[in-house]
């Protein structure tokens, strides 16, 4: 082979090594953000990750209209809970949410539902049986959830009047300490 | 002959109109039967015909499990509603389409055949078409050029070369 | 506390491999023996520390030492001795430091008895096998200590670290190292915790399948550490001759065979313990310990032409690169969870880690690779396109293809929800429809593949033995088929394909033994013996091959012709299935050995035909921490088995679900499992009066090139 033909023989490798090189850290780049996204938490701080929730009918919640939107109800403070009709833990924590929402829906504090995968007719028996009125639904195509990036049910935010959340919580709420953090809320 | 050839193409005709009459009247009596069975479980849906169904979508709670055979208590619920709505008459499709577009394209066992996730059907196939291709290219240039190269052929008897290499593998294997 | 002593061989191990690193690297650049040496011998001393750390960690278990994290985790006073012993894997952190030790005795074994023979690259491959070595005991000290014991911070939460409390903690935190911190270091003012018991293995993990399945995949996974360590050593020195690939052979082989155990076992735990009515899942983490066996599959046949003609060298140090590749993202995807499995561990702080040393070795072997490509010039040409040469590249592109494959439904879910924001999932029916055609072209090369000679084969000839015996028993074979009812296109050519490879290798065995039993003094078993005896690679070979043969027919009889129904029965009621009748008798609950768990079993009568075979237990375990398995009752023969579930049951044990499954020829499935093992022992068993005459050729021709100073 002739120096030209060698020159360009390196120079070919050379074009392969970029390519190769290029597409491997590529394919690590991807893998680094699937890891990222696998690990991301629930929010605790910053601004609450915006959402439309269509209820079911029956249950606006008094808000009379057929979806709910998060960022309209800036200036109030919202407190989200993911339930599902199959969840055990969700009904230990129903009637003290219930009972929470009655007593503070006077004072600018909105209570919002969201039933995580669950099938229609046992979510509604659900929310019968509990005589559940704050603003209930679906959460349809799983579009909310992954915002929230929870793990489970039940988990709970609260949302201040200011769209930030303060507080969130895995496992069922005590009275109390809704209660303390509604209040806590409130007063900011 | 003739007349044998007619005689039995008769024949034959008589046994075809009689089997054919038998076809007939068992497939009233089954299907009349069939209609008995029916009517007794007053069309209730089978687990299999739910299991059918659920084989075609995942567990929404546990990660990568078919829904046929996930036991949590979500995925019984799944299942009741699948029943639900095959007894009022929906077909699989139907009931597919509803559970993706209520949870998502997550819940489909296979990727859907539109949008981007079509892509996983044809990749596969790129990969074949460019993986023979290569193929095709690295055997030409790992080639010998024809010239000069001689295939083996039959060993002829006579070439003595031949014939001594093979006495002494034979040799070899008899050790 | 006992584990302090293990806690402390870890770290010793840790620097050991450092210095090991760095020493080699040395001795090889200044061509000094004596750092070299010295490597080796820090190199070795971490086999004996590691093993003491491993014991340590079983010493806790079984003494019931919960205020180890790990013990705490993985063991329980419910737990039986045998599990508490090989518990020691049972968890993220143990299953590292036990991948590590298993490491450090291949090392050891490499070290022993490859050291006098591959004197020029054994620098490297110390440093190559020490930075593999180094970056699991990196793992395990920093991001998931398993001699971390539990603390409770001041606020109640109880966490593990190996440390106790201290500022550094907070230190740690702040500047970003927030993973290492919490493994090394507990929040200020923690004060110890032991719980009073442990949660103990989960339910999955309690059975001696799952039990014997991760130590053979860890072996594979690290056996084929070392071939990979030759290879980028053989780079490295631009010795790129076959030395490493003869060297590594039988490491090659071993490795591929543990893994290939590894799956088997866990396809067979899967149909035995899991109770979903089959054995392959395609799930990802399954995917992930298939894929490095697939490229090792191609990688061990090319380097057969490596050997013999001296060509496709890169194409060998590719697929070497590959497979080590596959098993360092095999481990990742498994240990971090990012694709979506039923085998998720728990979220751990080894991912960023884990992801950095894989780009690093990714990128670090391709830039060897192709700045060495002059190095790996192919010797010989290929002679004619029928030749085995060009057989074995057409098997290996389909390997690929087929790795590919696998890996595009893998990796998909990744991309779909990075790109498009949109979450799905990549199920059997993918693999089904992608996988299974490939495999057809594959089988018949497997059956033509061995009888088209070396270099150029004459069309004639091959036509000849490819065609007198095998053909008509295919086609005898298929007329059967099709007699006794198989319709199923697919079944059939699988089938044909199966019959035709299986009576290829039938016909090399019978010509072989044929041809020395004319040797006077040999019956036909001595010639079999003999002939296999003399041959191991080949005739070994041809029995793994019969072994795959088997497990096809398992295979196709499984995917294509499955049955199965799901019933409420009463007590008394049948439900029909196939030619069988299931009669449910009796519920009743069987004491179980174990105080956290719950056996109840149903009593169903098999018949068939009407006429009764057998009594059948299918049953459920419930344990008190809310999870159930339901193993299946199984009645098998080599025909087909009849699988039964206990799916659930009314309260009073009138009413019982039964979900049953007639799996045709599935134990053909595992009978070729085991052919396929003893295959691979055959074709690796070594021949002590060959070897030895094969090492002192090379040594002779390798002595004036050895580097010998001092």
């Amino acid at each position: 082979m002739n120096e030209t033909t060698i020159s360009l023989k390196k120079q070919g490798s050379s074009i392969w090594l970029v390519v190769v090189l290029l597409g491997v850290m590529g394919f690590v780049v991807v893998l680094a953000l699937a890891l990222r996204a696998r690990n991301a938490t629930q929010p605790t701080s910053g601004a609450a990750p915006d959402f439309a929730l269509q209820v079911y009918s029956g249950y606006d919640g008094g808000l009379g209209k057929p979806q709910v939107r998060l960022s309209d109800l800036r200036g109030q403070v919202v407190f989200v809970n993911f339930w599902a009709s199959w969840c055990v833990p969700c009904r230990d924590e129903q009637p003290v949410l219930e009972r929470t929402w009655r007593q503070y829906r006077s004072k600018g504090v909105v209570f919002i539902g969201i039933g995580y995968v669950d099938t229609e007719p046992a979510a509604l028996q659900y929310l019968k049986e509990f005589d559940v009125t704050y603003p209930n639904g679906p959460d349809l195509g799983v579009k909310i959830a992954p915002k929230y990036h929870i793990q489970g049910v039940p988990e709970s935010f609260l949302v201040d009047r200011r769209g930030n959340i303060v507080w969130f919580k895995i496992a069922p709420i005590s009275e109390a300490e809704l209660v303390a953090q509604l209040d806590k809320a409130l007063v900011k | 002959m003739q007349e044998a050839d007619r005689k039995a193409r008769v024949a034959g005709g008589r046994v075809q109109r009689i089997a054919w009459g038998v076809v007939v009247l068992v497939g009233a009596l089954a299907s009349l039967l069939a209609a008995n069975i029916v009517a007794a479980q007053g069309g209730t849906v089978t687990d299999d015909q739910v299991n059918a169904v659920a084989k075609g979508l995942n567990c929404p709670v546990c990660e990568n499990v078919p829904l046929d055979v996930c036991e949590t208590q979500a995925c019984v619920q799944w299942r009741d509603l699948i029943r639900q709505k095959l007894a009022a008459g929906e077909t699989p499709e139907q009931v597919i389409a509803y559970f993706r577009a209520t949870y998502g394209d997550r819940v489909l066992q296979s990727p859907p055949n539109t949008g981007f996730a079509a892509l996983v059907w044809v990749l596969p196939f790129a990969g074949l078409i460019a993986g023979v291709v290569i193929l095709v290219v690295v055997l030409r240039r790992m080639t010998a050029r024809p010239a000069g190269v001689e295939v083996m052929t039959e060993v002829p008897p006579s070439a003595d070369e031949y014939r001594q290499r093979l006495e002494r593998e034979l040799e070899r294997l008899g050790k | 506390m006992v584990t302090d002593i293990g806690l402390i061989a870890v770290l010793l191990a840790f620097a050991s491999g450092i210095y090991a690193i760095a020493a080699s690297v040395h001795g090889a650049r200044a061509r000094r023996e004596d750092w070299v040496t010295s490597a080796r011998n820090a190199a070795l001393i971490i086999a004996p520390l590691l093993t003491l750390s491993a014991l340590t960690i079983i010493y806790s278990n079984l003494t019931g030492n919960y205020r180890l994290e790990y013990t705490a985790h993985v063991s329980s006073s419910a737990t039986p001795t045998v599990l508490k012993i090989t518990a020691l894997w049972g968890g993220q952190n143990g299953s590292l430091l036990f991948w590590s030790w298993l490491m450090s005795i291949f090392v050891t074994g490499v070290m022993l008895r490859k050291w006098d023979n591959n004197r020029d690259l054994m620098p490297y491959v110390i440093a190559v096998t020490e930075v593999i070595q180094v970056f699991f005991l990196a793992l395990v000290v920093l991001f998931a200590n398993p001699f971390a014991k539990l603390w409770q911070t001041p606020t109640g939460e109880i966490g593990g670290a190996v440390f106790g409390a201290s500022t550094l903690f907070t230190t740690l935190s702040s500047i970003g190292f927030g993973g290492i911190a919490q493994t090394l270091f507990a929040p200020p003012g923690s004060i110890p915790f032991t719980p009073a018991d442990g949660q103990g293995l989960a339910p999955l993990l309690r059975h001696p399948g799952m039990v014997a399945h991760p130590p053979f995949l860890y072996l594979g996974f690290v056996g084929f550490t070392i071939p990979y360590a030759f290879a980028m050593a053989a780079l490295l020195t631009g010795k790129t001759n076959d030395a490493w690939i003869r060297t590594t052979r039988r490491w090659t082989l071993m490795a591929w065979l543990f893994l290939g155990i590894g799956l088997l076992l866990g396809m067979r735990w899967a149909y035995d313990v899991l109770g979903w009515g089959g054995y392959w899942g395609w799930d990802a983490v399954e995917n992930a310990a298939l894929m490095p066996w697939i490229s090792g599959t191609a990688f061990l046949h090319s380097v057969m032409i490596q050997e013999k003609r001296g060509m496709l060298k890169v194409w060998n140090m590719f697929l070497i690169i590959l497979t080590f590749a596959q098993v360092i993202l095999g481990t990742f995807i498994t240990r971090t969870g990012v694709i979506s499995s039923v085998h998720s561990f728990a979220r751990s702080s080894i991912g960023v880690p884990f992801l950095a040393f894989t780009g690093l070795m990714l990128v670090g072997s391709v830039w060897l690779l192709l700045t060495r490509l002059d190095d790996l010039k192919s010797e010989n040409k290929l002679d004619s396109l029928l030749s085995r040469e060009a057989a074995f590249v057409a098997q290996n592109a389909l390997f690929l293809i087929i790795n590919l494959a696998v890996a595009i439904g893998t990796y998909f879910p990744i991309f779909s929800e990075l790109i498009v924001n949109n979450k799905i999932t990549v199920g059997a029916p993918y693999y089904d429809h992608v996988v299974g055609p490939l495999l057809a072209p594959l089988i018949l090369l497997m059956g033509v593949a061995p009888l088209v000679s070396w270099r150029a084969a004459s069309p004639q000839a091959l036509g000849r033995t490819a065609l007198t015996i095998p053909g008509p028993v295919t086609v005898v074979a298929l007329v059967i088929l099709f007699a006794v009812g198989i319709r199923n296109p697919w079944a059939l050519l699988g089938m044909a394909l199966i019959v035709y490879a299986g009576t290829v290798t039938v016909v090399e065995y019978a010509r072989g033994v044929r041809a020395r039993h004319r040797s006077p003094g040999e019956g036909w078993p001595m010639a079999l013996w003999n002939l296999i005896g003399r041959n191991r690679r080949r005739y070994g070979g041809y029995l793994v091959h019969t072994g795959i043969v088997l497990m096809g027919v398992g295979v196709i009889g499984t995917h294509l012709y499955q049955q199965e129904t799901q019933q409420a029965l009463s007590i008394g009621q049948t439900l029909a299935i196939g030619n069988y009748q299931v009669t449910f008798r009796r519920l009743e609950l069987v004491p179980s050995g174990q105080s956290d768990k719950k056996i109840i079993s149903a009593r169903v009568e098999v018949s068939e035909g009407g006429k009764p075979l057998m009594t059948l237990r299918p049953f459920q375990e419930q344990y008190t921490n809310g999870e159930r398995m339901t193993p299946p009752a199984l009645m098998g023969s080599m025909k087909e088995d009849l699988y039964v579930l206990l799916g659930g049951w009314e309260a009073d044990g009138s009413l019982a679900t039964f979900k049953v499954f007639i799996n045709p020829l599935v134990n053909w499935l595992w009978l070729g499992g085991i052919v396929f093992i003893l295959g691979t022992l055959v074709a690796a068993w070594p021949n002590v009066a060959e070897e030895r005459r094969a090492w002192s050729v090379e040594r002779r021709a390798m002595a004036p090139a050895a580097v010998r100073t001092r």
